[in-house]
């Protein structure tokens, strides 16, 4: 019998990804479909981003996904000069916070937004990114 | 039930590339707080090893230093919450001594961070972060630290100047502090000198002189029951209030980035038990692994309100002659951050000051001094609140 292959698609999240197996793997799968996508529990219905398999709240696994949708506001940023090991080849980039109402996103700036057009409280939307090493992420664009 | 103290305290130098193992490095700050005890291993009950793991090859180091130190057949273990497990470990040692169930115990902290590059030591510590959904994207400490600089800036108007203040006064006692890593003077113009290291950006708007150094330490300090406490030592040091708190790991799950919630929380918890108010406090040490980090501290704390931090360092009022001495040892900037020793070595500081015998850092006649560890960008926070009487 043909041994049942493993789902190891969170490789592909991010410049480096230091997980493979995760029970939100669809998320990788939506960004490959251009998606930004959290969960939401079915049965209290907490938004949850980043996605979660399970809430903490009502203990249900129960969860459907949500595109990531609408303009966020800029709370924080940072750009790097220095970079972990992997990621030299990105520099120099941004990372930043967004709020989004419900919930909030941790996410790369996009990389062709000059250095001194990011503004705290700036209007953002997020959109999925495929890198030049093919990983995927997710960018925040000014909207 | 009785009081619990600290009965002796030490640390190693702490330095670039020690020139030994773990255990011989160990070793030095439990040389030393032994030597200051004057009391023999028998005297030790338990003992709990505090450390980040991940920088040494060494799996279970608890084991292997208690075999060193003589500290066997007595139990002991090992605890982690990154930059805060030292105090983490008194905060144990404190359970253990009130409970009960142990009179005299030992709290080592250790970190050899120069086995790894230093590119290597940022990625393992940037994966004490989120590492399914922030690591991804390259983060690394400072830039967590930047981005709760720029919100602290964008909401409050305070200047990457301020911040920059906080290190002069750092390097200012870091230059005497013979134990410190970083000994040299840092004034506020090469911050802005294109030709000096302490001005490049690392990640904005934090630059080489907001950051602390990695360095290799130790750190060891004895607790003890009230009884134990006063037939050990003449000069025993008191726990009055200690408090700890957790926050999301990932950035997206807060609510708060121009201060550490676990800073506030667990500094609420401590004055409460030791029924006292930021007022009360005559010195203290602050965990500031960047600049930004101290200047929340003072507003964390209570020692000024949210925004006003920076009135503090421009007014000179955190300098050993000041209202409120705030790290005057150097803290973390100019000593140097090896992570699991660090909060030992704040707790020491300040059981010196305490007994008077900080020397040439010595704040005039203290009776209440306070220590705030972090781990981690605000995710793991400890304060503890000190007395001599
Ligand atoms: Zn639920």
């Amino acid at each position: 019998m043909a041994k049942k292959e493993l789902d190891t698609r969170f490789s592909k999240f991010g410049t480096v990804s230091f997980t493979s197996i995760s029970k939100t793997n669809d998320f990788v799968g939506y960004l490959e479909q251009g998606k930004v996508m959290g969960t939401k529990c079915k049965i209290c219905g907490l938004e949850f981003f980043p996605p979660r398999a399970d809430c903490y709240k009502c203990l249900s696994s129960d969860m459907e996904w949500f595109e990531v949708a609408g303009k966020g506001k800029l709370l924080t940023f940072s750009r790097l000069q220095y970079g972990p090991v992997g990621f030299e080849g990105d520099l120099p980039y941004a990372i930043a916070l967004a709020d989004f109402g419900s919930y909030k996103v941790f996410g790369r700036i996009a990389g062709d937004i000059p250095a001194d057009d990011i503004r705290v409280g700036m209007d953002v939307t997020v959109a999925a990114n495929t890198l030049p090493n093919g990983q995927l992420n997710y960018v925040f664009n000014k909207a | 039930m009785g009081k619990v103290g600290v009965i002796a305290v030490g640390q190693s130098p702490f330095v670039r590339g020690y020139p030994g193992s773990i255990r011989e490095l160990a070793f030095e700050a439990f040389k030393e707080a032994m030597q200051d005890a004057d009391i023999t291993v028998k005297d030790i009950d338990a003992t709990i090893v505090c450390s980040a793991p991940e920088y040494d090859k060494q799996r279970s180091p608890a084991g292997v230093f208690a075999e060193y130190l003589g500290l066997t057949p007595q139990p002991t273990f090992y605890v982690e919450t990154l930059c805060s497990s030292s105090t983490t470990g008194l905060k144990l040692a404190y359970s253990f001594v009130k409970s009960g169930l142990h009179d005299v115990v030992l709290v080592l902290g250790f970190q050899k961070m120069s086995e790894i590059s230093s590119a290597e030591s940022q990625e393992r510590m940037g994966r004490g972060a989120d590492i399914q959904w922030e690591s991804p994207f390259g983060t690394m400490m400072p830039a967590y630290y930047a981005m709760y600089a720029r919100a602290h800036m964008a909401k409050y108007g305070t200047t990457s100047e301020d911040l920059a203040l906080i290190r002069v006064k750092a390097s200012t006692y870091g230059q005497i502090n013979e134990k410190a890593v970083y000994r040299k003077a840092v004034s506020l113009d090469m911050f802005t000198d294109p030709e000096s290291p302490i001005s490049g950006p690392v990640a904005t708007p934090l630059r080489v002189g907001d950051c602390c150094a990695n360095a290799d330490g130790s750190s060891c300090l004895i607790v003890a029951s009230e009884e134990k406490a006063k037939a050990l030592s003449k000069n025993p040091v008191w726990i009055l209030g200690i408090g700890a708190a957790s926050a999301p790991v990932n950035m997206a799950g807060r609510d708060l980035f121009t201060g550490l919630t676990v800073g506030e929380i667990a500094g609420r918890q401590a004055y409460k038990m030791a029924g006292m108010t930021p007022k009360d406090i005559d010195v203290a040490e602050v965990h500031d692994c960047f600049t930004i980090a101290e200047m929340m501290a003072y507003e964390n704390l209570g020692f000024a309100k949210p925004g006003q931090g920076r009135e503090l360092i421009r007014n000179k009022e955190t300098y050993k002659e000041g209202s409120i001495p705030v790290n005057v040892d150097g803290g973390l900037l100019s000593k140097g951050h090896p992570i699991g020793a660090t909060g030992g070595s704040q707790v020491r500081t300040i059981v010196l000051q305490l007994r008077g015998e900080a020397g040439a850092i010595q704040v005039k006649d203290p009776e209440i001094g306070l220590v705030h560890n972090i781990g981690g960008v605000g995710l793991y926070g400890n304060v503890v609140i000190l007395g001599r009487s």
